[in-house]
């Protein structure tokens, strides 16, 4: 009896999760497709810890002190550190997690490999085990790589890990990966060799570090999706060993979706997910040609000035980006788009699908702060709209305004669509110093007749700004 | 070959179920607009915390002299919860935001 209710349970979660996620591609359904899905897999749980019997012996399980104690540790430093967490350190955050997800299906393979291991030593090889293997190697490599590769986006993501990348770097990591899976078929016909597992383990490790390590900060959402749908083959590999539906659906179920997300987040940057793997970005031989040939005088406005022009224009653009998350500025951003909307002026927010460092970052950011749904407009309407503009607030964002895109076919960001400010009457921009953006190019921008430089912490600026527009 | 046939023949069910949830995974998400990329990926990341049932198998299965798979399924339970509680909560913190906003 208890084992039909494991298998409706499972069913039930599956359903949650393929029902959460749809719905967690719609605005309006989005958070309760979150809950459905985390209520599925509270089930799940339960009902494994309850009700799960070994198929071999017709066991219930034991140590609950062990997988509770686990569950509570685990339960109370998640809920703290997902509750604590700052919205601009929310993409390290998934990171970070997606990482602990990796590790779990790796150590998951470990411990079956020995008890796989010891039972061989025991009976001798038989059908059953090459397949068994087969999938314990794939998840271990899978989950290490994800694990490994989670941690160095996460330490980049939070300006811990810079980037590095040496001439052959990926073919030594192509070398690295074809060993760890060699090695792997090799402990297919000789599963007696404890040792090679964690040589394969060490490996997996090696290349999941060094094949995040050269790919720039600006690419680390895209990269993340990718470890995010690597850790659900891994959760499926885990599947297919204990025979579970619920590990099997939702596992593929994130590495199917995973990847359409990775290739659509590549699409919004009008690049190949083989460009971004390979094609390591910034500070390469393009980026510094560029950075040469545009060199020329930039001007900047007062506080003061720009008060003036932003309250006497008829229509302000607002730009923002990851400048503006470090500040912490949205609060700010948003009083000053009241304070210039009292005065008449027609505020708006022109949101480029990759500013900040996840794709949809503004959106999350300027909603936290109130900031009307309304005014913030997606990149084709923006664009649209610019030439109507009396002025374009730049804040701290960089690389998607770089007209270079358009026109410099060696710049390495060639062919992204950008937010075409130029297009307005006066562009303001707020950097903290002329520095380039994560990319690592000049941005002609800054250059042009039109173009006004206000530098300084976003926030700061901002708070100065509304003190100043007030006063006018 | 024969041994890779008979093999596809007795796990057709589980290839079945992958199959069918690639397309379904696809589909699902097929039509979602940038602004939810970045919370979709944190809900994706949180479903594929079911590795956490892998670990508490693991776990639970056990034997009490056994340490070394003691500490590494613990390890594992730990790390999973950490996966799927986390993803959830960071999940629902960045929708939260997304419904104070359609209220207006």
């Amino acid at each position: 009896m208890s084992e039909h209710i494991l298998t409706i349970c499972y069913l039930f979660a599956s359903v949650t999760f393929i029902l959460g996620l749809k719905m967690l591609s719609h605005p309006l359904s989005a958070r309760k497709g979150n809950l459905l899905a985390a209520l599925g897999m509270t089930i799940a749980i339960l009902a494994t810890i309850f009700l799960y019997r070994d198929d071999e012996t017709g066991q219930h399980l034991h140590n609950y002190g062990w997988i509770f104690g686990g569950l509570l540790i685990g339960a109370i430093i998640g809920t703290l550190a997902a509750k604590k967490v700052k919205m601009t350190a929310m993409p390290e955050m998934v990171s970070l997690f997606n990482g602990m997800g990796g590790a779990c299906a790796a150590l998951i393979s470990l411990v079956e490999f020995n008890h796989l291991s010891a039972e061989i030593t025991l009976t001798g090889i038989t059908e059953g085990h090459a397949g068994k293997i087969v999938i314990i190697v794939l998840g271990l490599i899978i989950g290490s790589v994800s694990f490994a590769g989670s941690m160095i986006a996460w330490g980049k993501l939070n300006g811990k890990v810079k980037d590095m990348s040496f001439t052959g770097q990926n073919i030594l990591n192509l070398a690295v990966l074809a060993l760890a899976i060699g090695l792997g078929v090799w402990l297919v016909v000789h599963p007696d060799q404890h040792i090679i597992v964690y040589v394969i383990l060490f490996l997996s490790l090696f290349y999941g570090v060094f094949f995040v390590m050269p790919i720039g900060g600006a690419d680390m959402p895209v990269v993340i999706s990718l470890l995010n749908s690597f850790t659900g083959v891994a959760a499926a590999c885990g599947g297919f060993l204990y025979d579970n539906k619920v590990m099997l659906t939702g596992g593929i179920l994130v590495g199917a979706a995973g990847t359409l997300l990775t290739i659509l987040m590549c699409k919004a940057m009008n690049r190949s997910l083989l460009n971004v793997l390979i094609g390591s970005f910034g500070g390469n031989q393009a980026g510094a040609v560029s950075s040469t040939s545009s060199q020329g005088h930039y001007k900047e406005v007062s506080l003061s000035d720009a008060a003036m022009l932003m309250s006497f224009a008829n229509k302000v653009m607002i730009v923002p980006g990851y400048g503006l998350a470090v500040a912490q500025a949205q609060h700010t951003c948003h009083e000053l788009e009241k304070i210039l909307s009292e005065k008449g002026v027609d505020v708006k927010y022109a949101i480029h699908p990759v500013a900040g460092r996840m794709p949809g970052h503004m959106n999350v950011l300027l909603a936290e702060a109130d900031v009307n749904y309304e005014k913030l407009l997606e990149m084709e309407q923006a664009n649209d709209e610019f030439k109507t503009c009396d002025v374009v607030l730049i804040l701290g964002a960089n690389d998607v305004v770089n007209p270079a895109a358009k026109k410099d076919p060696a710049s390495p960001i060639y062919g992204m669509p950008i937010l075409e400010v130029e297009l307005a009457k006066n562009v303001i921009v707020n950097k903290r110093s002329m520095k380039p953006g994560y990319a690592g190019i000049e941005n002609d921008l800054f250059f042009q007749p039109k173009t006004s430089m206000l530098f300084g912490d976003a926030k700061k600026v901002l708070q100065d700004l509304v003190t100043e527009i007030k006063s006018v | 070959m024969e041994n890779i046939l008979q093999w596809i023949s007795a796990n057709q069910q589980v290839i079945y179920i992958v199959i069918l949830m690639i397309f379904v995974g696809i589909e699902v998400i097929g039509r979602v607009p940038s602004v939810l990329h970045t919370p979709l990926m944190s809900g994706a990341n949180a479903i594929h915390g079911v590795v956490i049932i892998g670990a508490i198998i693991v776990m639970g299965k056990a034997e009490a002299d056994n340490y070394l798979a003691l500490a590494l399924g613990f390890l594992a339970v730990i790390l999973g919860t950490l996966n799927v509680v986390g993803g959830f909560v960071v999940t629902d913190r960045m929708l939260e935001m997304f419904k104070s906003k359609k209220k207006q």
